[in-house]
């Protein structure tokens, strides 16, 4: 049971760091923009940003999307 | 050179563009092969030039890769050696194909890129497609379920040639082939990637029919080289600007829900269950864009020009059908899953009941 709680707390914990990252990037739209259009310019010093923000949006959200199937209890059957 | 602008997310796109990214995330994790055959299109019926969607599925697409590939590697389904390698001679294709998409940007603008992206879409969905159908259809009517796999015609000689050192031994053929066969089969994934933002099209088929990979495998190990030359190709694309990262978050958001479901779903299901779908959606997205095709025709100004009213009905197919296709993915994946799990259930329960009263 108490392994239970756990679960559901992490996923909560991580539902709402995916929340918060999606309302910055609703906060941040003009500044994103405006990088992609520098980029496109030929400033290119920023040009890893939307990458990087590939890589933490997935991390986070990965993770809570992962747990949230397990515990709402969609599992992978087990193939001997 | 023409900018490039990115279209305004209003919260209808925004909404839309999560519902498509959860189903296009199911279609990917299930088949393995990124679900962005269904995701550019969608995006490019949102008004998104091609290249843009190309660029921005990429960059969304890599990091999915990795978390279901890791995933898939729990259930023992992924090839990491044969992952990597075709993935090396993938990033060779990306590059190459990078390059003559902005070459094509440059001499025919946006409009060249979705012409460009929507008739390469035609001319390999209706390939592969076929190809994978009537393989599924065999599958069907030839099941044997203690024979899941053996490798066909063509991988038995692919795996007969011996090339003095060029031999490689990879876990998922249970076999060595010579690395000159897998070159070149990496480097169309990648080109191929590049271009439409779908290199599994390529990969998945390639490592079953070519290399004799278990279909179940090759879709879990077309994850690593995704993984791969997804992450070279979106910094390439990154470093021109034509990354539109908010796109390519919001569907990052539906899409990570639901490539959970899918890589779980083929858990449950035979394999000519993953290789039908997959086939079922390939052909109702090549209509999609094939509908489409005379609109940018029109665009390029290559055909006599086509009335208002005409454009309106064809992009309105176009973006049904699509629809269609995303439809008919979610409702068969989500139904095998089901089922799956209710006999599997089941099955569980009578091996309680019977150890019970042993």
């Amino acid at each position: 049971m108490s392994e239970n709680k756990t679960s559901v707390l992490s996923v909560l914990i991580l539902g709402v760091l995916s929340i918060a990252l999606y309302i910055s990037l609703y906060v941040f739209n003009d500044e994103i923009l405006a990088i992609a259009t520098q980029v496109q310019a030929g400033d290119k010093a920023l040009f890893l940003v939307p990458i990087a923000i590939a890589f933490v949006f997935s991390y986070i959200h990965g993770a809570f999307t992962g747990r949230f199937w397990d515990v709402l209890g969609f599992k992978a059957a087990v193939k001997k | 050179m023409e900018v490039i602008n990115f279209i305004d997310l209003t919260w209808t796109n925004v909404i839309s563009l999560f519902l498509v990214g959860i189903v296009g995330g199911m279609v990917s994790g299930f088949i393995g092969s990124g679900g962005a055959f269904v995701l550019t299109p969608a995006m490019m019926s949102f008004g998104v030039p091609g290249i843009v969607a190309v660029a921005s599925n990429m960059a969304h697409k890599f990091p999915k890769a990795l978390v279901a590939s890791i995933k898939r590697h729990k259930y023992g389904q992924v090839d990491v050696k044969l992952g990597i390698v075709m993935g090396i001679f993938a990033e060779i294709g990306v590059l190459v194909g990078k390059n003559f998409m902005t070459d094509i940007r440059d001499a025919f603008g946006n409009v060249g890129t979705d012409l460009y992206v929507s008739a390469v879409f035609v001319v390999v969905l209706a390939i592969v497609g076929v190809f994978v159908l009537r393989d599924a259809y065999r599958g069907m009517k030839h099941h044997d379920p203690d024979k899941e796999h053996e490798a066909g015609r063509l991988a038995k000689w692919v795996q007969s040639i011996h090339i003095p050192g060029t031999m490689m031994y990879f876990p998922s053929l249970k076999a060595k082939v010579s690395i000159l066969f897998v070159a070149p089969l990496g480097f169309a994934t990648g080109m191929l990637a590049a271009t439409i933002a779908v290199g599994g099209f390529i990969g998945v088929p390639a490592m079953i029919y070519v290399l004799g990979a278990p279909a179940i495998m090759a879709t879990a190990t077309e994850l690593v080289v995704a993984f791969i030359m997804g992450m070279g190709g979106s910094m390439l694309y990154a470093w021109d600007g034509f990354v539109d990262i908010r796109l390519a978050m919001i569907i990052l958001a539906g899409s990570l829900f639901g490539v959970q479901v899918g890589a779980i779903g083929t858990t449950y299901v035979k394999e000519h269950t993953v290789k039908l779908v997959m086939g079922m959606i390939m052909i109702i997205v090549l209509l999609s864009r094939l509908i489409k095709l005379p609109v940018y025709l029109d665009q390029m100004h290559w055909i006599a020009p086509l009335s208002s009213n005409t454009t309106y009905i064809l992009d309105t197919a176009s973006f049904v059908t699509l629809i269609l296709a995303l439809a008919v993915g979610a409702i068969v994946i989500v139904g095998s899953l089901l089922k799956g799990m209710a006999e599997h259930k089941k099955r569980h329960e009578v091996f309680v009941e019977k150890g019970a009263t042993d």
